[in-house]
């Protein structure tokens, strides 16, 4: 167990930078996951902090030790990769056993290590067999086993659960998480899916554009987005936003309801009537696609209906709907940057 | 009648004929009648000339068929100097082979990192594969001259040899080998490097990251994940040398025309001394075909082993 520290790193490729200031400190056994969308920087974070890649300024500390020239081998880290990167010509078990022999383990010691992460990841049946003839959800067990294996202070995982099939994924994240608990180890995970991400971490960082644009609690980045990036990114559909004079507001789709739905509720709340155009059936749920009324110009917004609501919505009518005055969010025009309230929305 | 109803049924049937470009059977043997006449013309005629000729009595002053079955091997087999032709062609393949194996490997992994005037190394490394085979020989012939060239003169003048005493590359029997070994060496190594580099880049570079983390330093990651990954090719590198350094004969007959006393005479250029410049078809043609059976047994058991480490 470590943890991992990047002060100010930096990473220029030719002209622009893939990564540009990150300031990032894990907690100790963390399950800390990088977000973004692609081409955000996560992966080259990544694997500066792995040591394969160098960075252009800045410093990485792994268990308080700077570890700025040291070759990956050196940092006590593990990694699994999106691709696996299983060795194709060994069989599992020579797979597992090469990290082990790489690092001079005793022979005698190895099997039994090799066993023990086997057992784990149930994958003792397939010791004898190659890679090619493993489906696509044991390579990866095979993998996470070989990361394992040497007990390393920091897991380091690249998309690892991208290659598997929808259904596949969903084990294998709460087999990840499960992993990771038991072991207790510092681990950083990457990835561009918000699913995995809000499941996963204990804290996220969103990446874009090669800067941390905000790192917290899945439920802070979600229901707290320190900017529009954050808040636009996260959430499917994303948040709603509209601009009023030089304040951009938001608010999630899943928040704003028929005004009955909050009736009862103490809070102050805002109510708008909102006109559908259109209906989208999607099974656990109804998004409506509609516009605001009164004084919002008609300013469009997708809204989402649990299935567990049972209220009859005809296209081309309007609707009382209403929402928590502390659900809404108020960015800075200029920047993006969240803003206190600007009381503009009429008290219902 | 009937015309007329086909043709009702077809309004715009044209006469139906056969266009040769939209017959796939005869347009496929057309296109490959050339390759097919070419191997049989220039590779399989003369093949068979030469089985027939090695086991008949014919030379050049005598071109009629007499069987003689197996006389001429047996012949070249009592021959001490075709003994020492064998075990040259032996000494010549193996150890050129395994030079331009080891030379190669290591070009091609100095050859995929970046650096600065790399294109301008690929191209020397390229270089002698361009030059024509013949050119390039008597280059090294001029070379390896004891008086008046290049070698000599430098070892020379930084006190390696005296001023009365040097080698004679080319005349010496060992140093001579060395020499053709040498030349054969520096032409058969641009193929083996980019044959090499081709089987490098097919890598994936998250096995090598991965080698990385896992600890492996050079030795290891080099012995252990990236020769077995290239083995296939290395193998296929491997056949093809042996093949080009057990049939070639331009370095030898340019260099030493296998002398001194036989010393790098190799089955290639001793069978053409013997049948073309002595006149013995039969006795050449045995000579030459007498590795046959040896190279093709070679050739499937590395492609063999090639297909069974393919990994995928």
């Amino acid at each position: 167990m470590a943890i991992v520290e990047t002060r100010k790193i930096k990473k220029r490729f030719g002209e622009s930078f893939a990564v540009n200031g990150v300031d990032l400190a894990t907690k100790e056994g963390e399950f800390l996951v990088l977000l973004g969308p692609s081409g955000c920087g996560k992966t080259t974070l990544l694997r500066m902090i792995a040591g394969l890649e160098k960075q252009s300024s800045g410093d990485i500390l792994i268990g308080g030790l700077l570890v700025n020239d040291l070759p990956p081998r050196a940092r006590k880290i593990a990694m699994v990769f999106q691709s696996y990167a299983l060795y194709p010509h060994m069989s599992v078990a020579e797979n597992i056993a090469f990290p082990l022999k790489a690092q001079g383990v005793k022979r005698s010691e190895i099997p039994v290590m090799v066993d023990r992460a086997a057992s784990m990841f149930s994958i003792k049946g397939l010791l004898d067999r190659k890679p090619r003839q493993l489906s696509g959800g044991e390579r990866q067990r095979v993998a996470l086993a070989r990361a394992m294996v040497r007990n390393p202070d920091v897991f380091l995982l690249d998309e690892p659960l991208s290659n598997l099939d929808a259904k596949l994924r969903t084990m294998a994240r709460d087999e990840l998480q499960q992993f990771q608990r038991r072991l207790g180890t510092t681990t950083i995970y990457v990835t561009h899916d918000q699913v995995e991400a809000m499941g996963l971490g204990d804290r996220i960082a969103v990446m874009s554009q090669g800067k941390v644009r905000q790192l917290g609690p899945p439920q802070e980045v979600y229901f707290n987005p320190a900017d529009t990036f954050v808040a636009g990114f996260l959430g499917s559909p994303p948040m709603n936003f509209f601009t009023q004079d030089n304040v951009i507001a938001g608010f999630r789709p899943e928040q704003f309801l028929p005004k009955e739905v909050y009736q009862g509720v103490q809070e102050p709340m805002l109510t708008v009537w909102f006109q559908v155009d259109r209906v989208e059936n999607l099974g656990a749920g109804r998004l409506l696609y509609g516009r605001l009324r009164d004084m919002f110009q008609n300013e469009k917004v997708i809204v989402n209906l649990p299935s567990t609501l049972h209220l009859h919505v005809q296209p081309g009518a309007s609707y009382e709907f209403a929402i928590k005055e502390q659900d809404v969010k108020y960015f800075d025009r200029a920047t993006g940057n969240r803003v206190k309230p600007a009381p503009f929305w009429k008290r219902g | 009648m009937s015309t007329a109803a086909e043709t009702a049924a077809r309004p715009n049937a044209r006469p139906r004929r056969r266009r040769i470009a939209d017959d796939e059977a005869w347009l496929g043997r057309l296109m490959l009648a050339p390759a097919v006449i070419y191997i049989l013309a220039l590779v399989g005629f003369p093949f068979f000339l030469a089985l027939i000729y090695s086991v008949s009595s014919i030379t050049v002053g005598s071109t009629d068929f007499h069987f003689v079955g197996l006389e001429n091997y047996r012949q070249a087999l009592d021959n001490p100097t075709f003994l020492r032709a064998l075990r040259n062609t032996f000494i010549f393949a193996l150890i050129s082979q395994a030079l331009v194996l080891t030379l190669a490997t290591i070009l091609a992994i100095a050859l995929q990192k970046d650096f600065p005037g790399k294109w301008f190394v690929r191209l020397l490394i390229l270089l002698p594969w361009v030059a024509p085979i013949s050119l390039g020989t008597i280059g090294w012939l001029w070379i390896f001259e004891p008086i008046y060239s290049v070698i000599n003169w430098t070892l020379r003048s930084i006190g390696i040899f005296g001023p009365h005493t040097w080698p004679i590359w080319l005349g010496q029997p060992r140093l001579a080998m060395a020499s053709v070994i040498t030349v054969h060496v520096w032409r058969l190594l641009p193929l083996a490097t980019i044959i090499l580099l081709g089987g490098l880049s097919s890598i994936p570079q998250d096995i090598h990251d991965a080698a990385q983390i896992d600890g492996a330093n050079f030795l290891r990651h080099h012995f252990q994940i990236t020769v077995p990954l290239i083995r296939p090719i290395l193998l296929v590198a491997l056949m093809f040398g042996m093949i080009f350094a057990v049939t070639d004969m331009i370095v030898i007959y340019v260099l030493t025309r296998g002398g001194p006393y036989d010393q790098t005479q190799v089955l290639a250029t001793l069978a053409f001394f013997t049948g073309i410049d002595g006149g013995d078809l039969a006795g050449g043609a045995s000579i030459a075909l007498f590795l046959f059976p040896v190279l093709a047994a070679g050739a499937i058991v590395l492609l063999r082993l090639a297909r069974r480490s393919e990994v995928g």
